[in-house]
């Protein structure tokens, strides 16, 4: 699971597709999870990171995770494995 | 300054209560979904809008339009207040009449009235307000029969100058048909003509229209005296006056745009004084106001039933009220609010209600914070026509409640049960 790398990130979470022409605004806990995916995370690992941080059971997380990591698919930012 | 830029902001508050009483009670005690109206703000609306026509206008009416929302509980806090009943059925009438409304204080629309329902209106004395010819000659009929002098009125249709014209209902005013009947019936002398009757149409944001409707019946009025020397009882003016709602396709926002009831009455009055009346034989302003007396005196509550992606990644959020009791989404973007404090992040939504069927869309784009499965929301001005045009299908109706002056919360209409629906059923 890899994001493109040609995706720009900036510190206040504006992200910007070259590919696409498309740009989106992340919210704080999305950067994080961007964050973890550019260190090479799989969706478990992100799952426990992220678990560890904040108050959320793993369940709830991963529903929210997977949502996020479809729209990362959709958006066409993730690469092709 | 863009409008857009200073529509109201009320989307993005949640709500937490109804009149001082949280939302998560009323949904604990009473269920999922749930209508809730407020005792108070029905009050207040009604009181408004007698202070914005009486002040203008020396002898004013107003008669609650059952069909817009025809529960008991409701209909009383009209009729506490002084409005007589408009009803459009038997079965409206049946209703007016068990809520104590005298036979002399109820108006009788409609073009679907049955000799029953005519013989029943005339031993009441009813005011009859006539639709069609067919109807005229039936109620001469019942007239001989009941050996009574009927109180009737002449539905008319009129130009006001809106681009759609109602005039299905009634007889025109301009190509002269409305003038025949009036004469006809003075002409017969078995009738007792009290009045004449409009309804121009409905959520008209136009004060115009109604400058244009008043101007013209009253000149009606006034040659009704003149020409067939019978002087009419009353003006009526039907209903029509917009809500606080946002009509699909509305750039500006419900609040935004909806004349008040001063406006309204601003531009009735004035009009009906452009006719030389004299101030003593002024005829009486009936209103049948529905909608903007009741729409944003109720709610519904709902809850989050699951989220999911759209083929295109959209966000849809499914809740458990659909257009199987919020018929009026057909027409309204109705306003929705989060009922639980929410983080600043928020996405474009399309809401969904529980059917299993692709029509049942609540809002198309709306711009909610994301929500969980669980979490409650509040559907905003939902008074009107809901509670009379929801639909058992597929699942139950829910409760209705009133939330009371003093607090306390009574229901008005309790949730159905199977067994209510499988009593009908014979086989
Ligand atoms: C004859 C008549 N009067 C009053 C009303 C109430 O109208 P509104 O809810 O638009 O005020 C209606 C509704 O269609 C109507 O047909």
């Amino acid at each position: 699971m890899k994001m493109n790398d040609n995706i720009a990130i900036s510190q206040s979470g504006y992200v910007f597709n070259p590919q696409t022409g498309e740009s989106f605004s992340l919210n704080p806990t999305a950067i994080e999870v961007i964050k973890l995916l550019q260190e090479g995370k799989s969706r478990d690992e992100i799952a426990v990171e992220m678990t560890s941080r904040y108050d959320i059971s793993i369940s709830s997380f991963l529903c929210d995770l997977d949502d996020f990591l479809h729209l990362l698919q959709q958006y066409d930012m993730m690469a092709n494995e | 300054m863009l409008p857009g830029k200073v529509g109201t902001d009320a989307y993005l508050s949640p709500v937490l209560d109804i009149d001082g009483v949280s939302v998560d009670r009323l949904m604990r005690d009473f269920g999922s979904p749930l209508f809730v109206f407020s005792e108070q703000k029905i009050h207040s609306n009604i009181q408004s809008a007698k202070r914005a026509f009486s002040t203008r206008y020396p002898k004013v009416q107003f008669a609650w339009s059952y069909k817009t929302n025809y529960l008991d509980g409701v209909c009383k806090i009209f009729h506490e207040e002084g409005s007589w009943a408009e009803v459009v059925s038997g079965f409206e009438l049946e209703k007016a009449l068990q809520n104590g409304v005298d036979g002399s204080h109820i108006l009788f629309n409609g073009p679907s009235k049955t000799k029953e329902d005519l013989q029943k209106a005339v031993r009441l004395g009813v005011y009859i307000h006539i639709d069609n010819l067919d109807e005229l000659y039936l109620l001469s009929e019942v007239a001989d029969e009941e050996s009574e002098r009927p109180k009737v009125a002449v539905r008319v249709n009129l130009d006001a100058g809106l681009s759609q014209q109602w005039d299905r209902f009634g007889f025109n005013y301009e190509n002269g048909q409305a003038w025949d009947t009036l004469s006809k019936i003075v002409e017969m002398g078995k009738l007792d003509l009290k009045g004449i009757h409009c309804h121009i149409g409905t959520f008209i944001l136009s004060t115009k229209a109604y400058a244009v409707a008043a101007e013209k019946m009253a000149r009606l009025a006034l040659e009704v005296f003149q020409k067939l020397r019978v002087r009419l009882e009353y003006i009526d003016l039907g209903g029509g006056f917009a809500s606080h709602n946002t009509l699909k396709a509305s750039y500006l926002g419900g609040p935004d745009v909806a004349p008040s009831f001063d406006d309204y009455a601003e531009a009735v009055a004035s009009a009906i004084y452009k006719v030389p009346f004299k101030t003593s034989e002024l005829p009486m302003l009936i209103l049948e106001t529905g909608r903007a007396l009741i729409d944003d005196a109720g709610y519904l509550l709902s809850t989050v039933l699951s989220n999911k992606r759209s083929a295109t990644g959209r966000r849809y959020t499914v809740i458990d009220a659909g257009v199987n009791l919020l018929f009026t989404s057909f027409w309204y973007d109705h306003k929705i609010s989060p009922a639980q404090p929410y983080s600043k992040y928020f996405e474009d939504v399309t809401l969904f209600g529980p059917l299993c069927m692709n029509i049942d869309m609540i809002r198309e784009f709306v711009c909610l914070p994301l929500l969980n499965r669980g979490d409650h929301l509040v559907i905003h001005n939902v008074g009107a026509y809901n509670v009379t045009q929801w639909m058992q299908f597929i699942t139950l109706r829910p409760n209705v409640i009133m939330v009371k002056r003093d607090g306390d919360c009574s229901i008005l209409h309790e949730a159905e049960t199977l067994s209510d629906i499988k009593r009908k059923e014979c086989l």
